[in-house]
C-alpha cells in the first residue's frame, strides 16, 4: 500500500512540474512581449530596459522560468502589476472564496445528485426516473452563466429574495458565516452546483439501477435482508465511485469557476484570473493558474489514493 | 463492398441463396427513426442551423444596424418580433446570425480535435512503447489542467479574438479524444486479426486503414458527439468573457454579456440568447446519447 | 489453380527435399515482470528458454505441454510476430532478414500461422472474402484476381463461396470461422502453416472434419505444419513428429509413435498417461503427476522437471540434462538423466551397444 502511494506521488510529481511549465509559458504563447501592458507603448528606451530587469524580463526563458519556479516554491508568486500587492496574498484571499463556493456546490450538488440519481435508480423506468434524467440532462447541457443570469433575474430583480453580486455587503471580501452572508452564497453556489448535481445523478442513477438488477442483491432479498440493508449494501458499494467523482467535480469547478463568479462579482480566483487577463497583468495570471492548477493536480492524487483505501476492490492501481 | 457485388453479379450465382448481412448503419439508421427524442432534437436542431445558414437571407433586419431611439424594446413590438437589443438592433436578427458564430465556434473545435486527436492516438495506440509513453504523459499534464481554465487561459494568453478561441477550445478538447482513440487502438491491436494482419506482410499504414482505424472512429466518434455542447457552451462563454468573438459581431455569449445590464430593464430580452445557447445545447447531448445507445445495440 | 496465383507462385524451394525447412536453434525469449517502485523490471518470465528443433518438408511437427510451457510464445517467435532475444532460425537453408537472406515481408508469404481463437482473428468489420483477399492484395496481386482467389479458396475449404463470401465472422460456426483461416493463410501460397491450438475450441466432430481437411491440403500444396495443441490424441492423429516443452525447455522430442509408444521422459510418460483411455479396462486411479507447476519467474535449478517427478534424484538438482538421443532412434532424443548413463542417476540406463 505504502508502495501505491509513492508511486502515485512520484508520478505526480513529473506532472505537477508540466503544469508549472504550462502555467509559465502561457503568457508567452501571445506574440509580441508580455510587457506590453506594463510600459506605454512610446516610452523611451531605458525606461522599458529598466522595467524589463525590475521585472527580470531581459533573461533568456528558461532562466525566467527557474528564477520564478524556485521563487514559487517558497511562497512568493511575485507582485501583481496591477495592484502593487504580492500575488500570492491576492491569490490566497481569492482562494478562500473559490474554495467557499465550489465546495459548497460540490456538497450540495453531490447530495441531490445522489439522492436524484438512487431514487432513478430505484424507481427505474418510472416517471420519476423520466424526472431525474431529465434533471440531470439539463445539468450538464445548461450554460452556467446563463443560469446564473436568469436565477439572479428571478430571484433578485423579481423576488428581491437575494443580492445580485458580490460575497458580502457592501462589495466586502471579508467571509463571515452568518446569515447576511449566506445569502450572497446562495445564487452563486446554487448555479454553480447545477453542474455536479446533474453528472452525479447521472453516475448514481446508472451504478443503481445496474446493482439492483445483480443476482448478489436477489440473493440477499432471498435471504430476508431488509430493504434499509439492502440499501446500505448498494451505498457501500458506489461510493467510492461517488466519492473519485465528486473529489473530481470539486477541483473541476475551482478551475472552472471563472465563468459563474464573473456573473455574480463574487471575490474568487475565477475572477481574479480575469481581472489579470484583461490587464495582462502577466505575475498575476501565472500565479493564480499555477495556484488553481495545483489544486486540481493535488485533487486527483488524492482522489487516486484515497479510492482504493476505500474501494477494496480496486487494488493497487 | 465491392467484393460482395462481384459475387453477387457472377452468373454462377443462383438469385435467392446469396444472404447479405444487414448493413450495421442500416440498423442504427432504423433504430434512430423511432426514437422520439432524437427525432426531436433533430428536428431542433435543424431549424436551428438552419436559421443560422439562412440567416443573410431570411433576417428580417441588418443585425448592425443601430438605433438609439429603438433601444431594448420588448418582445413583440411591432417591426422587432423579438424586441431590440441595448444598441437598438434587432434581436430576432442578431440571434439568427449569432447562431452562426456560436454554432461555427463550437462544432470546429470538435471537428478540428476528432481529426487530429485520432491521428495522434492511433499513433500512440499502434507504435506503443516509448512513443506512446511520451505521448500520454505530455498530454497527462494537460489534463492536470480543468478544461475551463485551460480555455480561458490559452484564450486570455492568445488575446481576444475568433481564431484565438478556436485555437484554445481545439488545444483543449486534444488530449480528450487522444485519450479514447489511444484506449481503444491499444485494445484493437492486440486482438488476433491484427496479429494475422501482421503476418500477412503488410505496412503499418495499410494495417490501421484496413483494420483499425474502422474500429476506432466508432467510440471516438461517440465522445467527439458528446462535446459538442460542452464546446458550445465553452465557446459561448469565452465570448461571454470577452475572450472570443468581438464586439460588433453577434454571437451568443458575447450577446449575452453586453445585454447583462439589459436585466434590470428587460429581462426576457438579456435572457434571450443564452436560452438559444440551452437550446442547442440539450439538443445535441439528447441526439447524441441517443445515437449512442442505439450504436449499441450491435455491441 | 496455378493460373489465379500467378505473382503469388511459391518461393522456389532451394534446398532439396532433405533440407529441412525450418530449423530453429536456442532460441530464447523472456518478459519482464514489472515490479518496483520505479516500474523498473527486476524479473523474468523465461518464457521461451533454449529451445530447438527442426521441421522436414512435407511433415507435421506437433508441439505439446500444458498451459504456460511455451508453446505459443515459441510460435509467435517463429512467426516474427515476437523478436526472440537469442536463437537463430534458419528457413530452408537461409537467415530472415539477415545478411543474404530472405526479407520479412517476402517471408512472410512462407509462413502463416491459423489462431486459436477463430473470431478473435477475423475482422469483424469485413467480409471473409475481403479477409481473405487481403493477404494477396498486400503482396500485389490486383484486385479482381485476389476477390478470385479468395472465392476459389473458400470452395476449397467447403465453404460455398456465393453464399459464404460476403458473410461477416459473427455469422459463422467455429468449424466455418477456421476453415476461412485456414483459407486465408492458404491464400499466400505459403510453405510452413503453424497452427497454434487451430481446433482447440472446436466439438470434436467439427475437429474431425477441419483435420481431415488440413491432411488433404498437406499432400495436395506440400505443406508443413508445426502443430500446437494440448490435445494428445489430436496431436497423435495428425503429427509425424512430436515436440514435449515444459516450462520454456524442450524435454523429448523424436517420431510421433516412438513418442507415444515409448517415451522416455517421466513428464512425457505421466502427461499420456493422464490422457483418458477409451478403454474401460484401462482406467487409473492414481494421479501420475504430483505437485505444482513451478513459478516460471525462478524455475527450479537443474532438471525444470524434478519437483514433480517420481524419479528425482539429487543429480537431477545438480546438472540440467541435454537433449540425448535414445537407443535405437537418432531423431528420438529426451532431456532426462534417466536415459544417460554416465550421468550418475542409479536408474539410468546401461552403456549402450555400439
Amino acid at each position: 500500500m505504502f508502495a501505491y502511494v509513492l508511486k502515485r506521488l512520484l508520478y505526480a510529481v513529473p506532472i505537477a512540474l508540466g503544469v508549472t511549465v504550462v502555467s509559465f509559458l502561457l503568457v508567452y504563447l501571445a506574440p509580441g512581449d508580455p510587457l506590453n501592458a506594463i510600459a506605454p507603448a512610446d516610452a523611451p528606451e531605458e525606461v522599458i530596459q529598466a522595467l524589463k530587469s525590475a521585472y527580470g524580463l531581459d533573461k533568456p526563458v528558461p532562466v525566467q522560468y527557474g528564477l520564478w519556479l524556485l521563487r514559487a516554491v517558497q511562497g512568493d508568486l511575485g507582485t501583481s502589476i496591477a495592484s502593487g500587492r504580492a500575488v500570492s496574498a491576492e491569490v490566497l484571499s481569492a482562494v478562500g472564496n473559490t474554495l467557499l463556493l465550489a465546495g459548497v456546490a460540490a456538497i450540495g450538488g453531490v447530495l441531490v445528485g445522489c439522492i436524484l440519481g438512487a431514487l432513478a435508480g430505484y424507481r427505474h423506468g418510472t416517471w420519476l426516473d423520466r424526472v431525474a434524467t431529465a434533471l440531470s440532462v439539463v445539468g450538464v447541457s445548461i450554460p452556467h452563466y446563463w443560469l446564473g443570469l436568469v436565477l439572479t433575474i428571478v430571484f433578485s430583480i423579481w423576488l428581491p429574495w437575494f443580492p445580485a453580486m458580490g460575497a458580502g455587503p457592501g462589495g466586502s471580501t471579508e467571509w463571515l458565516w452568518d446569515y447576511e452572508h449566506m445569502r450572497y452564497l446562495a445564487l452563486p453556489a446554487l448555479t454553480l452546483s447545477v453542474i455536479p448535481m446533474g453528472i452525479i445523478t447521472r453516475t448514481v442513477r446508472a451504478l443503481v439501477a445496474d446493482m439492483l438488477e445483480q443476482e448478489f442483491v436477489t440473493a440477499l432479498r432471498a435471504r430476508g435482508l431488509s430493504g434499509l440493508a439492502v440499501f446500505r449494501h448498494i451505498a457501500k458499494n458506489t461510493a467510492p465511485t461517488v466519492l473519485a467523482v465528486a473529489g473530481l467535480q470539486i477541483g473541476y469547478l475551482m478551475g472552472g469557476s471563472i465563468l459563474v463568479e464573473t456573473v455574480f462579482a463574487w471575490p474568487g480566483t475565477g475572477f481574479l484570473l480575469n481581472t489579470a487577463i484583461f490587464q495582462r497583468d502577466v505575475p498575476l495570471l501565472q500565479g493564480t493558474i499555477l495556484v488553481l492548477c495545483m489544486f486540481f493536480v493535488v485533487l486527483n492524487l488524492l482522489v487516486d489514493i484515497l479510492q482504493p483505501m476505500i474501494d477494496p476492490r480496486m487494488g493497487r492501481g | 463492398m465491392s467484393a460482395s457485388l462481384e459475387l453477387t453479379l457472377s452468373p454462377a450465382a443462383p438469385i435467392m441463396t446469396t444472404a447479405p448481412s444487414r448493413s450495421y448503419w442500416l440498423v442504427v439508421w432504423r433504430q434512430l427513426r423511432r426514437d422520439p427524442m432524437a427525432l426531436a432534437s433533430a428536428l431542433i436542431l435543424l431549424i436551428i442551423i438552419g436559421a443560422a445558414v439562412f440567416a443573410p437571407w431570411l433576417a428580417p433586419a441588418d443585425p448592425y444596424k443601430a438605433s438609439m431611439l429603438k433601444r431594448l424594446l420588448p418582445l413583440g413590438s411591432p417591426g422587432f418580433l423579438f424586441g431590440t437589443d441595448e444598441l437598438g438592433r434587432d434581436m430576432l436578427s442578431r440571434l439568427m446570425h449569432g447562431g452562426r458564430l456560436s454554432l461555427l465556434m463550437g462544432v470546429v473545435p470538435v471537428l478540428a480535435a476528432f481529426g487530429i486527436g485520432t491521428a495522434v492516438g492511433l499513433l500512440a495506440g499502434y507504435v506503443g512503447g516509448k512513443v506512446n509513453m511520451i505521448i500520454m504523459r505530455v498530454l497527462d499534464v494537460f489534463y492536470a489542467f480543468p478544461s475551463v481554465l485551460l480555455a480561458v487561459a490559452i484564450s486570455g494568453a492568445l488575446g481576444p479574438g475568433m481564431s484565438n478561441s478556436l485555437l484554445a477550445l481545439t488545444l483543449v478538447f486534444v488530449p480528450q479524444v487522444v485519450r479514447v482513440a489511444e484506449s481503444v487502438t491499444t485494445q484493437v491491436r492486440q486482438l488476433d486479426y491484427i496479429e494475422a494482419a501482421r503476418m500477412s506482410g503488410a505496412g503499418a499504414f495499410s494495417i490501421i486503414r484496413v483494420h483499425v482505424l474502422g474500429n476506432v472512429l466508432g467510440p471516438v466518434f461517440v465522445y467527439a458527439s458528446g462535446l459538442l455542447s460542452v464546446s458550445m457552451i465553452l465557446a459561448s462563454g469565452l465570448s461571454f468573457l470577452g475572450l472570443g468573438v468581438k464586439p460588433p459581431e453577434p454571437e451568443w455569449g458575447l450577446m449575452l454579456n453586453t445585454l447583462r445590464s439589459a436585466i434590470y430593464v428587460n429581462p426576457w430580452i438579456a435572457a434571450l440568447p443564452g436560452a438559444l445557447i440551452f437550446i442547442t445545447s440539450i439538443a445535441f447531448n439528447l441526439l447524441a446519447d441517443s445515437v449512442r445507445s442505439a450504436m449499441d445495440i450491435r455491441r | 489453380m496455378n493460373q489465379t496465383l500467378q505473382s503469388l507462385a511459391p518461393v522456389q524451394d532451394r534446398g532439396g527435399p532433405a533440407q529441412p525447412l525450418l530449423v530453429v536453434r536456442d532460441l530464447k525469449k523472456r518478459f519482464a515482470v514489472r515490479g518496483g517502485l520505479l516500474e523498473r523490471p527486476r524479473k523474468f518470465v523465461h518464457a521461451v528458454d533454449g529451445v530447438s528443433f527442426s521441421v522436414p518438408k512435407g511433415k507435421t511437427v506437433g508441439i505439446v505441454g500444458e498451459s504456460g510451457c511455451g508453446k505459443s510464445t515459441t510460435a509467435r517467435l517463429i512467426a516474427r510476430l515476437l523478436a526472440a532475444d537469442h536463437g537463430s532460425m534458419i528457413f530452408d537453408g537461409e537467415g530472415v532478414e539477415e545478411y543474404g537472406g530472405i526479407r520479412l515481408k517476402e517471408f512472410r508469404r512462407n509462413l502463416q500461422m491459423v489462431f486459436q481463437d477463430s473470431f478473435a482473428s477475423l475482422n469483424p468489420r469485413l467480409t471473409i472474402a475481403e479477409t481473405i483477399a487481403y493477404g494477396p492484395r498486400v503482396h500485389g496481386l490486383p484486385k479482381a484476381e485476389a476477390d478470385r482467389l479468395a472465392r476459389d479458396l473458400l470452395a476449397r475449404v467447403g465453404l460455398e463461396p456465393e453464399q459464404f463470401g460476403s458473410r461477416y465472422p459473427h455469422e459463422l460456426s467455429g468449424g466455418q470461422r477456421q476453415r476461412v483461416n485456414i483459407a486465408r493463410a492458404l491464400a499466400f501460397n505459403p510453405r510452413l502453416v503453424i497452427l497454434d491450438e487451430a481446433v482447440a475450441a472446436l466439438d470434436k466432430s467439427v475437429q474431425a472434419q477441419v483435420l481431415n481437411l488440413l491432411q488433404e491440403l498437406k499432400t495436395e500444396r506440400q505443406l508443413s505444419y508445426l502443430f500446437i495443441s494440448h490435445d494428445l490424441h489430436v496431436v497423435h492423429y495428425i503429427s509425424d513428429y512430436v515436440m514435449v516443452m515444459y516450462l520454456g525447455q524442450v524435454v523429448e522430442t523424436g517420431p510421433v509413435e516412438r513418442i507415444y509408444g515409448h517415451a522416455a521422459h517421466p513428464y512425457t510418460r505421466a502427461l499420456l498417461s493422464a490422457v483418458p483411455s477409451m478403454d474401460p479396462d484401462k482406467r487409473t486411479q492414481a494421479s501420475p503427476l504430483t505437485g505444482d507447476p513451478p513459478n516460471p519467474i525462478n524455475p527450479p535449478g537443474g532438471c525444470r522437471f524434478r519437483d514433480r517427478c517420481a524419479h528425482a534424484h539429487p543429480v537431477c538438482e545438480a546438472r540440467q540434462p541435454a537433449l540425448i538421443c535414445i537407443a535405437g532412434e537418432p531423431a528420438h532424443q529426451a532431456a532426462c538423466h534417466l536415459n544417460d548413463p554416465r550421468s550418475g542417476h542409479p536408474a539410468a540406463v546401461q552403456e549402450m551397444q555400439p
